[in-house]
């Protein structure tokens, strides 16, 4: 696959991908247009895993963004790319500490939950794949709650939107998807919906993504 | 980590655990003192790259993240491939979990990942990960190989991974956090 003759990023994307949707989040809010290209996960045996996508992605791996002559994988990796090159407007708090919190947050959610209920994981333990799902979501929403007390205020660390609220809707979207009672988790909710009415958390939903099928588009 | 009353960081760690040792090593190559509290029980969730991050914007000298934009960039994608990608499906918790097939399932997770970070590291690697300047890629690197092995993974189609291991457990740092030099190691294990 060539760069973008229009010289514009290319998103490699898949509709219903957490990580995926993270960083189409970042590019809307940074008002930074690109190209998508949908990478189905599940389509012959995993688009993803084609020679064809090796070229663009040695690791194989979905999202991916062809941006500034480089390719990134890994969404906080690609996010934190963007902060440092397109820094307006903020996605990590000025203060040392409060970035701290913002990334032990998206770290939390981006390593100790949604990995456990990914896509690859959920094929491979087969049958009781919707209650797999529902206890590490379970388990990680519990540890976030007590976090989010102490450092949320409109959003999920003070009121400024920031990487953590970009890993936190996908994470939500999911455990709604996996039938997982929120009811024990109102500061999360109640961030959730904050966010989900904000332009970038809605034009990038996995609703509305040119790969979204027919009976799933908004 | 906490501050105690004599101000010095206090890490919470446990001799085996990738995530305390990789936070190890960082305090080992900024030499950072700190007491370390053993804690038998494993927090997983994978927050240590905010600890190391912060680390690194507190205490910049020596730097655990390039200058340039685009090679901090591959040492994040690395790190956090690592982090995300391999050891969360390989830890205690899920691997208690799976109970019997445990062994297959963390080989099965290991290769799977290995097999990713081997290409990138042939566009990225020089004597470590990212260049010739130790970084925080290394640092994930390092315990995962060790894992890799506590597993019986073939390492053989990994040379680059295999290499910049080699060169890595060379220096202080790497050695002085190892999991079989902790003041929680049991004797049986203890170098």
């Amino acid at each position: 696959m060539a760069s973008s003759p229009s010289g514009k990023p290319v998103l490699y994307s898949y509709f219903r991908s957490s990580c995926s949707w993270r960083v189409r989040i970042a590019l809307a809010l940074k008002g930074i247009t690109y190209d998508q290209v949908p990478v189905n996960l599940l389509k012959d045996g995993g688009q993803q895993l084609t020679a064809e996508f090796q070229v663009v992605n040695p690791m194989q791996q979905v999202p991916a963004l062809k941006i500034d002559g480089i390719t990134l994988s890994q969404s906080l990796a690609i996010i934190e790319y963007l902060e440092e090159t397109r820094p307006n407007p903020r996605l990590l708090p000025q203060d040392q500490k409060k970035r701290a919190q913002v990334r032990m947050i998206s770290d939390h959610i981006v390593s100790g939950i949604q990995p456990l209920q990914n896509l690859a994981i959920l094929q491979r333990v087969g049958e009781k794949k919707l209650e797999w799902a529902q206890h590490y979501i379970t388990n990680g929403f519990q540890a976030l709650e007590r976090i989010l007390k102490h450092t949320a205020g409109r959003y999920c660390v003070g009121d400024e939107v920031s990487m953590a609220d970009l890993c936190l809707v996908p994470q939500v979207y999911n455990a709604e998807r996996y039938k997982v009672d929120l009811a024990p988790y109102p500061t999360i909710t109640r961030i959730n919906k904050a966010l989900l009415e904000l332009e970038a958390f809605q034009v990038s939903h996995p609703t509305k993504q040119p790969d979204t099928p027919p009976e799933l588009r908004a």
